[in-house]
This record gives structure tokens, C-alpha cells and sequence, in this order.
């Protein structure tokens, strides 16, 4: 069972992730949008598979909702109708796929070659134990982290302002 | 056949190299941007994997989160410097923005 599931979301990840740079049908923006919001949705269920429940949680919450919903927002505010149309060169197209298929064959080969551990998974990523961990050692990382949202806002809405000096 | 650690890193792994096609092939910034989140849903893929198999606590899981978060505000930052870019120069497009190029 828990195989079958596996190779499920695992091929669904592989195929929305290709389908939100490479959409055959359509170069729309929206699309590849929508696309992550699936590959997003999969990633989730591979985490579920991993026993990171709390996780899978966030990571639609936050990606799915929040993210996704800004990247709409902001493609529905910019009009980009006259980028569909532009065509990629077909010398970038050849140099950036070479390029990243030689990164993945040194992943690959890299894998293959490296002593992995043997799988003796116990460990369970529930809320209660990711929260006292969060809240006991990693309690600096998580304010300083507070402190980055905050620069963040303040920089967002400098930016956004009409005149941008 | 048993699903370990490896499965795992292999999927990670094309769906970074995946990301990273989409930021070097694709020339429309959002599009780019999407690759971005991609190859960082990747890395959050392999951490958690490793959290599960290789160590025995929960620090990678805690890593994740801080990823997410960190990405959450690269994107909103990121977001409003594209529509910044696009109020200056009507476009969203690579090739348009080309002032710094020597």
C-alpha cells in the first residue's frame, strides 16, 4: 500500500512540477500557477507518506493558500497577454536543458554511489513533538524568524508605494 | 520493493533539476519565480526524507518549517519588486530588463 501511494504522488509531483515549466498546450502563466498548486498538493502527500503530518499541514496551507493566492494576484494585476506569444530561443532552450540534464546525471551517479543508511524509520512529525522542539532549541531561530516576516512587510510596502524614489 | 531514503532522494532530485529548467529555459519572471518555489519544495522534499531515515530527530522537520517561511517572504518580496519592475517598464519579461548589461 504504502508503495503504491508512493509512486502515485511521487509521479504526480514529477509530472505537474514539468507541466508548470513546460506546459505543452499553453504558455499562460495561470496555468503554470494552477499546475504548482497541484505539484504543491502531491509534495503534501509525500510528506504524509513521510510521517511529517504537521508539515503536509503547513505546507498547504501556506503554499496552496497563501503563495498561490499571491502569485494570481499578481498575474491577474500585471496584463500579460503579449508575453504568450513571445517564443523562446532555441539556443537558451539547448544550453539551459544540457546544462541542468549534466547536473542531474552528477545527482544521479552521486546517489548511486554513496552508502545510504538502512531505512529504520520510528520517527513521527507529529504537532506536539515539532512544537516543543520549535519552542525549546530552535526558540533564537524562530524569533530572528519573526524579525525577517516583519522586514519583509516593511519592505513590501516600501515597494509598492507609487513613487519609488 | 521497499521505499526508502533513495526513492525519496530521486524524486527530490528531478524536481529540483526540473525547477531549475524552468528558472534557466522559461524567460517570463513569474514563471521563473515558480521554478524558484519548485526547487525550494524539492529541498524541503529531501530534508524531510532525511529527518525520516537517516537521522533520529526532528531537527530537519524544523529546518522545513523555517524553509517555508523564508520562502514565504522571499516570494511576497520578490512578488512586489516584479510589480515594481512592471509599473517602471511595462513588462515581465528577461530580455526587456537588460539596463545593468554591459
Amino acid at each position: 500500500m504504502h508503495e503504491i501511494l508512493f509512486y502515485t504522488f511521487a509521479l504526480l509531483t514529477l509530472v505537474f512540477g514539468f507541466l508548470v515549466i513546460a506546459n505543452p498546450f499553453s504558455l499562460n502563466p495561470v496555468t503554470s500557477a494552477m499546475f504548482l498548486v497541484l505539484t504543491i498538493v502531491s509534495l503534501a502527500g509525500l510528506f504524509v507518506l513521510l510521517h511529517a503530518y504537521f508539515l503536509a499541514a503547513v505546507q498547504i496551507l501556506v503554499y496552496a493558500g497563501a503563495v498561490m493566492v499571491l502569485f494570481l494576484f499578481v498575474i491577474m494585476l500585471l496584463d500579460l497577454k503579449a508575453e504568450e506569444r513571445r517564443r523562446l530561443k532555441a539556443f537558451g532552450v539547448v544550453a539551459g536543458l544540457s546544462s541542468v540534464g549534466a547536473i542531474l546525471a552528477i545527482f544521479l551517479v552521486t546517489l548511486a554511489r554513496s552508502p545510504l543508511p538502512a531505512a529504520t524509520p520510528a520517527l513521527e512529525g507529529g504537532t506536539i513533538p515539532l512544537g516543543k522542539l520549535l519552542f525549546s532549541n530552535y526558540v533564537l531561530p524562530f524569533e530572528i524568524l519573526s524579525v525577517l516576516l516583519l522586514v519583509a512587510m516593511v519592505g513590501v510596502i516600501l515597494l509598492s508605494k507609487k513613487d519609488l524614489k | 520493493m521497499n521505499v526508502g531514503l533513495e526513492h525519496y532522494l530521486v524524486v527530490s532530485g528531478i524536481l529540483f533539476c526540473l525547477g531549475l529548467a524552468g528558472v534557466i529555459v522559461r524567460r517570463n519572471l513569474l514563471v521563473m519565480y515558480m521554478g524558484l518555489e519548485l526547487m525550494l519544495n524539492a529541498a524541503n522534499l529531501a530534508l524531510v526524507a532525511f529527518s525520516r531515515f537517516a537521522t533520529n530527530n526532528l531537527d530537519g522537520q524544523v529546518f522545513v518549517f523555517f524553509v517555508i517561511t523564508v520562502a514565504a517572504a522571499e516570494v511576497s518580496v520578490g512578488l512586489a519588486l516584479i510589480v515594481a519592475l512592471y509599473r517602471k517598464r511595462q513588462s515581465a519579461h528577461v530580455e526587456d530588463l537588460t539596463t545593468m548589461k554591459l
